[in-house]
């Protein structure tokens, strides 16, 4: 069995192989060994990147095997965020507090640590009461759980609800937008709990590690990342082997075929679904921490989109297609909206990456599209033995 | 007798039109039976509802020893319950090689949980095997299904049914598009498959359906016209009229 799920993905081990040399280059050059040719902040980047890479593989496989074109998985992810950064905040604040505190005559009473805390996180909504939501948010263990458990439930309910009604196509794809639409609608709100349009910040300030540098945390985070990646990218690479993988690609291409087989493909659906999701989820709280902030703004529908898109160009089907697409359309992404393209002259109009980085991205998805369905991963298909 | 079977008084309607008209046809245990009719009489719509694919708006569909109503049931439950289908357009997981189509289809538990920890096993092979052999597959189990002709595809899929190892085989025009030496084939196929379980071939090929030799039922216009031997069907003035009469004969 075990040589057989190696021997049917000779791609994994090529994969799990560039990226440990990967990881222990980039580590090696970073400013914690003190060769320094990586910056810090450079080292963040490729730890994000990493985590974009993990959301992709997962996206591959509800959509390159699975034939759901899920909208919302960008959503998943920024639970996932959203859920460590409540404990981040949360315990990051109270340390800060309690300093503050700590000079006074008289020692403070526990609710006047948690009315300090409360201020200082919602002073900026216009309230100082913890809602709900944030019950467990001075609970690292309960906050991890939730990352896993919010977006799985999420899905699970979702999900079930769908697939039941046998919404399939464009008309789940839209469905999914409106859920991730009205998850950033709903956070957008001041009295949603958490911080409206602020969003959470301060994320990269790990609390019990006010003394590490950030060039640590960075390479923590960013090997922590690679692991998380590798662990996804055999975890998926085992889903989608075997007679799972033959399901679920069946069902990609021929659902009623797979039921009149006897499949409860709602099942299967239901399960792909979500599993990705809480996949989604672990990139995400592994993700914000480095970005060190997070605004409903992440969670827009077109983020979701975007996740579509990488994985277009990168090659469905294939979860190292996955990898290429998601790596190198949101480098290139920072490259051109950060400014790093020169800006071309023309005389009479002068093209704005910023502005124009779009519309490249745009065209490029339909050239992919029309022109080379595989994607970009498509011609490793030459050198692997066998394409999913 | 008791009947594997029962299909009584069912009327289906697509947007006011009667396409299955209070149809009532039974199927023994390891019976072979065709089911003839001219273009649009309802055999495939007769299919879709004994597989749950169409729900009726009246009548009838029992089951078995038990007497199970098929009507509640999901299409994956009626196929767990031992009803194969082979559709008119040959459906087989062409990105897949044989032996994956005919693994998805071999009888085994059918729960994701199951399916994922599925392992490989030596007896399960060696019924892939046997089916590959049946429909003359055993030298393509490596390739690909797409890469398939046509011929082939039709049969791998009558191979995904027997690997089912269904009591009902209902198989939608097998023999479309098949040079008449693949027809002889199928037909050979269908009859070996027939002496373990009932199966029911719908068919405009009169060759075909000759060589077949079991009883024939003919349907028009959403209800059975007909019942019997090929020639007693076949010297039938109303059945001369509305079907053999035409193109087909
Ligand atoms: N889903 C549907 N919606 C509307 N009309 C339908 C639907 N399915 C079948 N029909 C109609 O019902 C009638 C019976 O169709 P059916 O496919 O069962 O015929 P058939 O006997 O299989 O014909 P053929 O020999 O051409 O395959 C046809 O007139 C068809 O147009
Ligand atoms: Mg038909």
């Amino acid at each position: 069995m075990r040589n057989s799920f190696l021997a049917q993905n000779p791609s994994m081990l090529w994969f799990i192989a560039l990226l440990a040399v990967f990881t222990i280059a980039v580590t090696l050059l970073s400013e914690v060994t003190g060769v320094g040719l990586i910056s810090t902040s450079f080292v963040k980047t490729l730890g994000k990147t990493l985590c974009l890479c993990l959301v992709a593989i997962a996206m591959d496989v509800v959509w390159g095997y699975c034939g759901i074109l899920s909208l919302g998985h960008f959503a998943f992810f920024g639970i996932g965020g959203y859920a460590i950064g409540m404990w981040l905040m949360y315990a990051r604040t109270e340390g800060i507090v309690l300093d503050s505190l700590a000079g006074q005559p008289i020692p403070p009473t526990p609710a006047e640590i948690s009315d300090a805390i409360g201020n200082q996180i919602f002073g900026v909504v216009g309230s100082s009461e913890f809602p709900m939501i944030w019950a467990f948010a001075d609970n690292l263990f309960v906050q991890l759980v939730m990352v896993v458990l919010v977006p799985g439930l999420l899905a699970l309910v979702f999900g079930w609800l769908a697939f039941r009604s046998r919404v399939t196509g464009v008309y789940l794809s839209i469905l999914t937008q409106a859920m991730t639409l009205a998850l950033a609608l709903y956070l957008f709100q001041n009295d949603s709990g958490l911080r409206g349009n602020n969003g959470l910040s301060g994320l990269q300030n790990i609390p019990g590690f006010e003394e590490t540098s950030q060039a640590t945390i960075s390479i923590l985070f960013f090997l922590a990342s690679a692991v998380a990646l590798a662990a996804g990218y055999v975890f998926f690479a085992w889903i989608v082997s075997g007679k799972m993988g033959s399901v679920v690609k069946g069902i990609r291409d021929n659902e009623a075929r797979v039921r009149f087989l006897g499949y409860h493909v709602e099942s299967y659906k239901l399960f792909i679904f979500t599993t990705t999701a809480v996949v989604a989820g672990i990139a995400g709280a592994l993700y914000y921490p480095q970005a060190g902030i997070i605004n409903p703004g992440e969670i827009a529908p077109i983020a979701s989109i975007y996740l579509a898109v990488w994985v277009a160009i990168g090659g469905r089907g294939r979860l190292y297609g996955a990898v290429i697409g998601a790596t190198f359309v949101s480098l290139l992404s920072s490259w051109f909206t950060g400014g790093g393209a020169p800006d071309i002259n023309l005389g009479f109009y002068t093209v704005q990456w910023t502005d124009w980085w779009l519309v490249l991205l745009g065209l490029s998805f339909v050239v992919v599209t029309l022109f080379f369905p595989k994607g970009i991963g498509g011609a490793f298909d030459y050198l692997v033995r066998k394409p999913s | 007798m008791s009947m594997l079977l029962e299909v009584n008084g069912v009327s289906v309607t697509f947007d006011g039109f009667r396409a299955i008209n209070n149809l009532s046809i039974n199927f023994a245990e390891a019976e072979l039976r065709a089911i003839i009719g001219p273009n649009g009489a309802g055999k495939t719509t007769f299919m879709d509802i004994v597989t749950g694919k169409t729900k009726p708006d009246e009548g009838q569909v029992i089951w078995g020893d038990k007497n199970t109503s098929l009507l509640g049931l999901s299409e994956s439950e009626i196929a767990r319950k031992g009803i194969g289908r082979k559709f008119q357009k040959p459906s087989v997981f062409e990105a897949q090689t044989v032996r994956q189509n005919l693994a998805m289809a071999l009888k085994t538990p059918r729960g994701p949980f199951a399916v994922l920890m599925h392992k490989k096993t030596k007896p399960n092979a060696q019924r892939i095997e046997a089916v590959a052999e049946q429909i003359g597959l055993q030298d393509s189990l490596t390739r690909n299904a797409g890469e398939l002709s046509h011929g082939q595809k039709q049969w791998l899929e009558i191979g995904m049914l027997l690997a089912q190892e269904p009591r009902l085989m209902l198989v939608d025009e097998p023999a479309a598009g098949m040079t008449p030496e693949e027809r002889e084939k199928t037909t050979d196929i269908l009859k070996e498959a027939a002496k373990t379980r009932a199966v029911v071939v719908v068919e405009h090929d009169m060759e075909f359906v000759r060589r077949l030799d079991c009883k024939v039922t003919v349907l028009h216009e959403g209800a059975v016209l007909a019942e019997g031997s090929l020639d007693h069907v076949t010297s039938n003035q109303t059945v001369i009229d509305v079907y053999l009469g035409r193109s087909h004969a």
